[in-house]
């Protein structure tokens, strides 16, 4: 920001520079330079004394000499004719005995930046390559860079870049990495400096003569050696280890990122390297600089992604300091609900539940909506302490409570009695959309086991006037109609009053059309209204927190020690299951969503086109899809099953099946067992997210699945049908199918070598299934088996019997796997 | 790799401002001031990003000291190179203030220029730097009386002369020269506390953390060696001599110190350089060598008229005779209104704080062995029982002089071979509340 009178300062200033009585007092001379550089770093332009500044650069006063030079290299682009004058004197300097002089210069030299003086720079450089004193070696080296990045089309003079590799052989170890340096920058279009088996040998043992800044650099630039052998690569893990446990954070996290690179085909030692450097990390988390802690959270949360029970005992390191600041607290409590086992639960629920009071209310939401993802696995006591908390009767605890508790009934709805009477009443406290969002889903879906809810919605329908938010009126809308479908008495008259200001009043185009696609609904009758709002009460299937599949060590090493960890949110994108904002972005049950998945439901007609649109969305696979779904059968997601129907249906179904032998079953009327064979052996490494995505477009509902790569991997899903053929006698079926890959250990062992391990694999597969008959999993038809062997094992079982609809939905989800593979 | 560096006040005024790739314009220091003080209550400050400049800083002295860089740098090098930056800007001018940093701006352009070349980080040695740095440290300190109390009436050696003033370390270190030449080693042992007490008076957590730092004036370096207890243990397997040894669980060293005699007497060896520099960084979790020295028991209960009544009993559990100087504050949550207070002394003092909604007692002098009282009188609108939930947990922030949690001393400061000059050497043992919560 330029000061008001700055042409006064300068003016003022060049006059008592040009005053030779000034020039002659060297103290004052220096003093006259230093206003001027202040006046520079505060932002005043002081470019026009640049003629005066060269003059005063002619000196043997050191201290004016480097404040001339700071000036000098920030305005020498602005005035390149008279940064000639300059040249002379610091080409004269080059020649000084004084090596720091010669440094001095030479550095300042390159840092004008200007592409016209580069031909008086170049002989100064070289002879500074040959230089007696190591400073002036270091500044020479890195001239050289400086000088490519000026002229980055000119040819790279081999002599050069041979000299400079010679140089990585100078006693100074510091001019060594910066050698290093120089040539990755140079070199940059040929992939950087070539890092061969003598360089990195001769770099691995001069590692302990640099210091730490040095050793960095250099452990990053190795990253891209690949040992030749096996040996090899341990000599260097055991050269290595000492830097591991480096007191210094960066030395550490250089040496881990070296370590995690090179060991990328050997998780087993990744895995040990990770539990090695356990202690320096933790030390960095209670390092006195927050910044450095903070660091350290972050990447811990990386490492925790592979190795869940890393810092498993010690959670307490984690507790919060009450003076600490909020986005360091935030980070610990995400790292606390991580590390949650049987132990420790008790003592790490009353911790977060001293946080839940914080002054700073994002930290008391953080650790509020912390409860809850715990509650996922250990739901008696979070409960407990949410209710609590509701107590307090705080506007915004009691909001962020209701959202937790809508989330947390989402994953596990047997919770929803015990948050059903702990919401009752508390309405009046919350003030903020999302709050009562999150009320009115709860009220509407489980209105019949409140009793107080047809007063509590009339209470918001008689303020519907003055709501201001377009999710909380149509939330309010849904969730009117909902109750007025279990408790018809008491809703009429508000949902008909509500209807009518939605439709007649209501300027906002969402809200009246949603008004008036309910209330046409309702004409329709109240079967078919029940139907279409019957919605998913929720998402077993988003997984438990405890016991979580570990992820692979290479699905995050290539952002370890870079910026990106830091980054807001950066940990929660990766994976959807560990954050803890996105859940009420990705898994809102909002209105729009139980509108489309059930929408296909009712509306018979118009299914197809639903799914096609939806397909379209997806990608380059969707034209596929689109054609096997040909025939005129419609997939839909309700009427929804809990895991544990599921797990019913599933074993009654099977036992029906072991006692009376697979042949009965297949004959009898209402009851399907089938087995098929599906060619993608890619389809396991699909991450849960995308199988799970792509299975909801068609909307087939996957249930549980084992985490990816991992062997056998096993997918749980299910479906409605309802064939249109005979729409007459529109019937549904319930099918019920698992997805079955085996072959273990050839895949651990080669993870490349997947044609060559085909047949190997189809062995084992063999004895898989020997190991299966005889548990009675699946005594299938033993003719089959000749026919399709390889790939996914897909086990359907259907009620009741529509062997159409059945072929239909094989063909649906062939597709299905078969474009998911691909995409890998 | 360092795009550039530049020292912002806590106003956003340019204090240092240095390029040094040419690669993004000046505009960016503004840039960064806007980005970090709009940021909101969750966001965590320490990166930004705007288009391909990353900002990553951290903040010392009331001054954000900030460098941009490429994404795929390495935060623990930037993070650890600024904080190595603000070590060196507090050992060559003494302190670090807005103050200081405006009157030394030379001097730190000095010391950048030598530090990083071309956005690389060349050293941060005050061992080599010493020769190049040629600008002299302009002291930001006050002229003050106390600093004659030094000298004895009559040039008499006083007691208060075997006591190092508590500015004594806060001087640049290459003012040393003429400023008398006072050649002075500064020894200091410093613990944090990271405590949690339950409401049943319980620990809960007990987390130590220490550092042994050298602080060096000496412009030539001898080798010096420091004893530690000789029943100091490292782990749990290693225990040493009978009772009451002295132990941690984790230790670590700087890397100029030589352990060739650590194992058997406990002897660091290390020749100084110039500054200040952590030798040895050790922590000890859950297992304290002695009691908590501070001990709450809170009575809170509401009277007739709905008036919320704490009574809290607070007893320092210290040695006799031992004195807690510094100030203690002691904080409550809750979110009441109206105070009223009886403390058991007129020294200390009483406050309600609505930003944070706290009660603030401090407590300026606290002796070992003794125990003070209070009672605050709060009046809530629409109080009601579930409000009590709300209330505490109480912290305090103490400082604990001449005590180390850990019981770790210094037995011995040698500096051999024999110093030409009389060389003073100070050893100080603080311990401080990093966090010390109880709950109620």
């Amino acid at each position: 920001m330029p000061y008001i009178g700055s042409e006064d300062t300068v003016r003022d200033l060049r006059r008592v520079l040009s005053n030779p009585n000034v020039q002659s007092d060297q103290l004052r001379y220096r003093n006259t330079i230093l206003k001027v550089i202040r006046a520079m770093s505060q932002g005043v332009d002081v470019s026009g004394l640049f003629s005066e500044m060269v003059k005063a650069c002619a000196t043997v006063d050191i201290v004016q000499k480097k404040l001339v030079y700071v000036f000098l290299c920030s305005y020498a682009t602005l005035n390149p004719e008279l940064s000639l004058l300059v040249i002379n004197t610091l080409r004269k300097d080059c020649q000084d005995p004084n090596p720091m002089v010669r440094s001095l210069a030479l550095r300042n030299m390159t840092n004008l930046r200007l592409p016209s003086l580069v031909e008086y720079v170049e002989q100064p450089l070289t002879a500074g390559l040959r230089d007696r004193a190591a400073c002036v070696r270091r500044v020479a080296v890195l001239g050289w860079a400086k000088l490519h990045n000026l002229q980055t089309n000119s040819e790279i003079d081999a002599a050069v870049v041979n000299e400079l590799y010679s140089l990585l052989r100078d006693p100074d170890p510091v001019v060594m990495v910066n050698c290093l340096r120089a040539l990755e920058e140079i070199l940059r279009e040929e992939g950087g400096v070539a890092i061969n088996k003598p360089i990195t040998h001769h770099l691995l043992n001069r590692l302990k003569e640099c210091d730490i800044w040095g050793q960095c650099e250099v452990l990053r630039i190795l990253q891209r050696y690949r040992p030749q052998s096996e040996d090899e690569l341990f000599n260097i893990l055991s050269l290595l280890d000492v830097s591991l446990i480096s007191p210094h954070p960066p030395v550490m996290a250089a040496t881990l990122s070296l370590f995690l690179s090179l060991c990328s085909g050997l998780p087993a030692v990744g895995l040990a390297a990770l539990e090695r450097v356990r202690g320096p990390l933790l030390a960095a988390c209670g390092n006195t600089s927050r910044e450095m802690q903070f660091t350290a959270l972050c990447h811990i949360q990386l490492l925790l992604r592979s190795l869940p029970g890393l810092m498993g005992e010690h959670y307490k390191r984690f507790f919060c300091g009450y003076a600490e600041p909020a986005y360091i607290k935030q980070r610990k409590i995400e790292v606390l609900v991580e590390l949650v086992n049987d132990d420790n639960v008790a003592i790490l629920l009353d911790e977060l539940r001293g946080y839940c009071t914080d002054v700073n209310i994002s930290t008391a939401h953080a650790a509020i909506s912390a409860i809850g993802r715990i509650g996922r696995s250990y739901s008696d006591k979070c409960l407990e302490i949410l209710t609590e908390l509701l107590g307090l009767k705080q506007e915004h605890i009691t909001s962020a409570v209701v959202q937790t508790m809508r989330d947390l009934v989402w994953v596990c709805p047997q919770c929803s009695r015990t948050v059903c009477s702990a919401v009752e009443g508390c309405e009046a406290e919350i003030q903020d959309s999302q709050g009562r969002h999150a009320l009115l889903w709860l009220l509407g879906v489980y209105g019949e086991q409140v009793s107080s809810v047809p007063y509590t919605l009339e209470v918001f329908i008689d303020g519907v006037r003055s709501e201001a938010s377009v999710g909380v009126k149509m939330e309010l809308l849904t969730a009117t109609v909902r109750l007025f479908l279990c408790r018809p008495a008491e809703t009429q008259d508000m949902l008909g009053r509500l209807l009518h200001y939605c439709i007649e009043e209501e300027t906002n185009m969402c809200v009246s059309d949603q008004a008036l696609l309910y209330y046409r609904l309702l004409h329709c009758g109240i079967e078919e209204t029940r139907k279409v709002l019957q919605c998913r009460r929720s998402d077993p299937s988003l997984g438990v927190l405890i016991g979580r599949p570990a992820e692979p060590i290479n699905q995050w090493s290539y952002i370890f020690n870079t910026l990106e960890p830091l980054r807001p949110g950066a940990i929660e994108t990766e994976s959807a299951t560990i954050g803890g904002s996105p859940e009420h972005m990705t898994f809102d049950p909002k209105p729009n969503n139980d509108l489309s998945d059930t929408l296909s439901y009712s509306f018979g007609k118009t299914v197809r086109s639903v799914t096609d649109t939806a397909l379209q969305c997806t990608d380059s696979s969707s034209d596929a899809l689109t054609a096997s779904v040909s025939a005129p059968l419609s997939l839909s997601l309700s009427p929804a099953l809990s895991p544990e129907e599921f797990e019913d249906l599933w074993l009654q179904q099977q036992a029906l099946h072991v006692e009376q032998g697979p042949e009965k079953i297949k004959a009898e009327e209402n009851y399907v067992y089938m087995e098929e064979h599906v060619q993608c052996p890619t389809i396991f490494r699909c991450s849960p997210q995308s199988l799970q995505a792509a299975m909801q477009l068609v909307n087939i509902q996957t249930l549980a699945f084992t985490p990816p790569h991992t062997l056998p991997w096993r997918v749980y899903l299910y479906t409605n049908t309802q064939n249109k053929h005979s729409a007459d006698t529109c019937h549904g079926t319930l099918i019920l199918g698992e997805l079955l890959y085996t072959g273990e250990e050839i895949q651990k062992k080669s993870k490349d070598e997947e044609n060559v391990g085909v047949e190997a694999r189809q062995d084992k597969r063999e004895e898989e299934r020997e190991e299966d008959t005889a548990e009675g999993r699946s005594e299938k038809e033993r003719v089959k088996k000749n026919t399709a062997e390889k790939g996914i094992k897909v086990t359907l079982k259907q009620q009741p019997r529509d062997e159409k609809a059945l072929k239909g939905f094989l063909s649906v989800l062939t597709t299905v796997l078969h474009a998911l593979s691909s995409e890998k | 790799m360092i795009s550039q560096v530049f020292i912002l006040s806590s106003q956003g005024d340019h204090l240092i401002y240095k390029d040094f790739r040419g690669e993004a314009g000046s505009d960016v220091v503004n840039l960064f001031y806007e980005k970090v003080t709009a940021l909101t209550g969750d966001q965590p400050p320490v990166v930004m990003r705007h288009k391909d400049v990353h900002f990553v800083h951290v903040r010392q002295g009331g001054l954000y000291w900030v460098a941009t860089t490429t994404a795929d740098t390495s935060p623990f090098t930037i993070i650890e190179f600024l904080n190595r930056l603000t070590a060196l800007v507090k050992d060559y001018c003494g302190s670090l203030s807005e103050r200081s940093v405006q009157m030394n701006f030379a001097l730190i352009y000095e010391l950048l220029d030598e530090v990083v070349d071309y956005g690389y980080i060349q050293t941060t040695s005050s061992d080599i730097l010493k020769n190049f740095i040629q600008t002299e440290a302009v002291s930001s300190k006050p002229f003050s009386l106390f600093d004659l109390s030094n000298v004895g009436l009559f040039g008499a050696e006083t007691q208060q002369s075997k006591v190092a003033p508590s500015s004594a370390a806060t001087r640049p270190i290459q003012s040393s020269r003429d400023q008398g030449g006072k050649s002075e080693i500064f020894v200091d042992v410093i613990e944090r506390m990271l405590v949690v007490i339950g409401s049943n008076g319980v620990l809960m957590k007990a987390d130590i953390e220490g550092e042994i730092k050298v602080k060096c004036y000496m412009p030539t370096c001898s080798e010096m060696r420091i004893g530690l207890n000789e029943e100091f243990s490292i782990g749990k397997s290693q225990l040493r001599g009978y009772g009451a040894a002295v132990r941690v669980d984790e230790c670590s060293f700087h890397q100029a110190v030589r352990l060739d005699e650590f194992d058997s007497l406990r002897i660091l060896r290390l020749c100084p350089s110039q500054g200040e520099q952590t030798v040895m960084q050790y922590q000890l979790s859950d297992d304290l060598p002695s009691a908590p020295p501070f001990r709450l028991f809170p009575t809170i209960e509401r009277d007739n008229g709905g008036r919320l009544l704490m009574y809290m009993k607070l007893r320092c559990d210290l040695p006799p005779k031992r004195s807690v100087l510094d100030p203690t504050r002691l904080q409550s949550f809750s979110s009441e209104l109206n105070l009223s207070q009886e403390l058991s002394s007129p020294d200390q003092s009483a406050e309600l704080q609505p930003q944070s909604r706290a009660v603030v007692w401090k407590i300026p002098r606290f002796p070992g062995g003794t125990q003070l009282s209070a009672l605050f009188k709060l009046e809530v609108p629409g109080f009601s029982s579930a409000s009590m939930l709300e209330v505490g947990p109480v912290s305090l922030s103490f400082e604990l002089p001449k005590i180390t949690a850990t019981g770790l001393q210094i037995r011995f400061l040698r500096l051999s071979p024999f110093q030409p000059g009389p060389a003073q050497r100070w050893v100080r043992y603080v311990t401080h509340s990093d966090s010390y919560t109880i709950r109620i």
